[in-house]
């Protein structure tokens, strides 16, 4: 008898969402575990957003700053170039500025911004906002409502500001992020708050919180996990939706990508050390299931999308 | 079924206040409700109790035993604190219950006043590590215990085998664990193990409105699995019998004709089962 390759199939299947509307991208869709294309059906690859903040990125390592120094200080002018040069296939606009310890820019210049970028690009836009729970509930209605019909995601609604998010983002035909912080349950009961409310669930994104590699990764990547055997096995489709891993804003903040080498010889070539560390987390994170990523060195991007090619 | 009352704990504000006034009257009251509504024993839980905790012990017995007729669970970490319990303890209406010992070396005193005061004991299966990761941990756990216990002089009759409950909000994957764990230790003696849980925990971080619900289903499997005592409100235990048959019923395939109960257990059940994820809003799924 020959042998047969065991295989595991799953009741559940992950909900697809399409974002963009000129140019469009897909993910989610299968009924596998993550690459497992031999036991069922992966449709889609991973989407890789490059992240463009709404102000000069300061607080940037240099190895990924100066990868943008002669865009970054205009948000229109970087998204162009992500999308032109490095061939985004989506990008992810964080409207940093309108945090009350930044420049605590209204919700009004936050709109007109996403209105000039989407005027710009014709890949899919992600619309961030500053993560403060208050501000975020007036500056990501104002921007849902600018761009308006153009198939964006919003992001992030969270337990104390869902309700105005949500709002706004299905009554301009959004598609929505729900954060919660790195645990199952909770993640599990924002997503039903948020359906509760008349959200399709089929157009939620859920982010678990996104940790970098020697920094709780192993907390995200069990939370993950086990959200997408709850989808699978369990056919909960409340965890059906994709989940997204917000990669670069947490790797490029801890020492490992910005130590020196004349500080820390041992520890090798700086820009090196730095872009691996955010390829080496993203990829884990896709293994744990993550269909939207969020990162920004270019070298990175791709050395992540090579990655993706070997296992599709 | 042993249902030790929980009600008398420093948790509860109006408890605390009581306590550190020395007002009989809340206590006495709590304490008569629970022994009417069905409890044998009754729980003093004074919590670490670091200053003038012997004092605060003596009072509890004293004041709960003037009205009830029922036999005390102290508890609370004050070595000291339990032995000024158990001394004017009054076992006419039944033996003490030490609260508890376990596989910390700081709780292996709490053997000792066993042994020396004739009473009984809770050996609550947890080191001086971590949380057990699961039944097998537990059991390992509890040989410990029960060894030790047979060094200081403790009879193993005289052990409540507490496996320690825990959230299910957050660790949900532990409920069918302790539920093993309750067969386990059933099994480790002849005559079999005594066992005891704080039933609450469970439910402990969840809606107010589905606390109860967690509660009973739950105790309900517990007791089908040899469960021997619970420390839990005696009228949510006494709805639980109540709705014994039901969850029988269920438990074993068979529809009931309530629907709506139906739909309550069956969720409940799922998610105690770990066979759906828990959320506050389950019961709306």
């Amino acid at each position: 008898m020959a042998f047969a390759i065991p295989k595991e199939t799953f009741s559940g299947k992950v909900f697809e969402v399409t974002i963009g509307t000129d140019r469009t991208a897909v993910f989610g869709g299968e009924n596998v575990l993550p690459f497992h294309a031999f036991e069922g059906s992966v449709p889609h690859r991973p989407v890789i957003a490059y992240e463009v903040q709404d102000i000069v990125p300061d607080d940037w390592p240099e190895t990924v700053k100066k990868v943008y120094e002669s865009v970054s200080g205009d948000p229109v002018t970087w998204a162009k170039y992500c999308q032109d040069t490095l061939n985004a296939k989506a990008i992810a606009l964080r409207l940093l500025s309108t945090h009350p310890d930044r420049e605590n820019r209204s919700p009004e210049d936050a709109a007109k911004t996403v209105k000039d970028v989407l005027a710009a690009i014709n890949v899919p836009l992600i619309i961030l906002g500053s993560n403060h729970v208050e501000k975020d509930s007036s500056v990501l209605v104002a921007v849902s409502e600018a761009a308006k019909d153009k198939n964006c995601i919003i992001g992030k609604a969270q337990e104390g500001n869902y309700k105005t998010i949500a709002a706004a983002a299905m009554a301009n035909n959004h598609k929505l992020i729900a954060m919660s912080e790195l645990d199952i349950n909770l993640s599990k009961q924002l997503n039903i708050l948020i359906t509760q409310m008349g959200f399709d669930k089929e157009k939620l994104i859920t982010d678990p919180m996104c940790s970098a590699l020697g920094y709780g990764l192993e907390y995200t990547y069990s939370v993950m996990e086990r959200i997408r055997l709850a989808a699978l096995t369990q056919n909960d489709a409340t965890m059906q939706p994709p989940m997204l891993a917000d990669v670069g804003m947490y790797v490029w903040k801890i020492k490992e990508t910005q130590a020196s080498e004349s500080e820390l010889p041992l520890w090798g070539s700086l820009a090196e050390r730095g872009i691996t560390w955010e390829a080496t987390t993203a990829a884990s994170l896709l293994m744990s299931g993550a269909e939207l990523l969020i990162m920004r060195h270019p070298e990175a991007v791709k050395a992540v999308e090579k990655f993706i090619d070997e296992l599709m | 079924m042993l249902i030790i009352g929980e009600k008398l704990s420093i948790i509860a504000k109006r408890v605390r206040e009581a306590m550190m006034k020395r007002d009989k009257g809340p206590i006495q009251e709590i304490a008569t409700r629970q022994w009417k509504e069905g409890s044998g024993m009754i729980d003093a839980n004074i919590g670490p109790a670091e200053d003038g905790g012997e004092e605060l012990m003596e009072w509890m017995v004293t004041t709960i035993q003037e009205v009830v007729p029922l036999p005390i669970c102290l508890d609370t970490t004050n070595y000291k604190a339990i032995e000024a319990g158990l001394k004017v303890h009054n076992n006419e209406w039944g033996r003490p219950l030490i609260n508890s010992t376990s596989n910390d070396p700081e709780r292996f005193p709490m053997l000792e006043l066993a042994a020396k005061y004739n009473s009984q004991i809770i050996g609550l299966t947890v080191g001086k590590g971590g949380l057990p990761a699961d039944a097998e941990e537990r059991a390992a756990i509890a040989a410990e215990i029960m060894a030790r216990a047979m060094e200081y002089g403790v009879p193993l009759e005289d052990i409540f085998l507490d496996p320690l409950v825990l959230q299910i909000a957050t660790s949900q994957d532990h409920a069918m664990k302790v539920i093993d764990a309750i067969k386990m230790f059933k099994e480790m003696n002849e005559p079999p193990m005594k066992t005891v849980v704080g039933l609450s925990n469970i439910s402990n971080g969840c809606p107010k409105h589905i606390r109860p619900i967690l509660n009973k289903y739950y105790f309900i499997m517990l007791m089908n699995a040899g469960l021997d005592a619970a420390i839990a409100d005696a009228h949510e235990m006494a709805e639980a019998m109540q709705e014994k048959q039901l969850v029988d019923d269920i438990l074993a395939g068979k529809k009931i004709e309530d629907a709506e109960k139906m739909k309550v257990i069956q969720k409940t059940l799922d998610v105690i089962m770990n066979k759906t994820l828990y959320a506050h809003s389950y019961l709306e799924m």
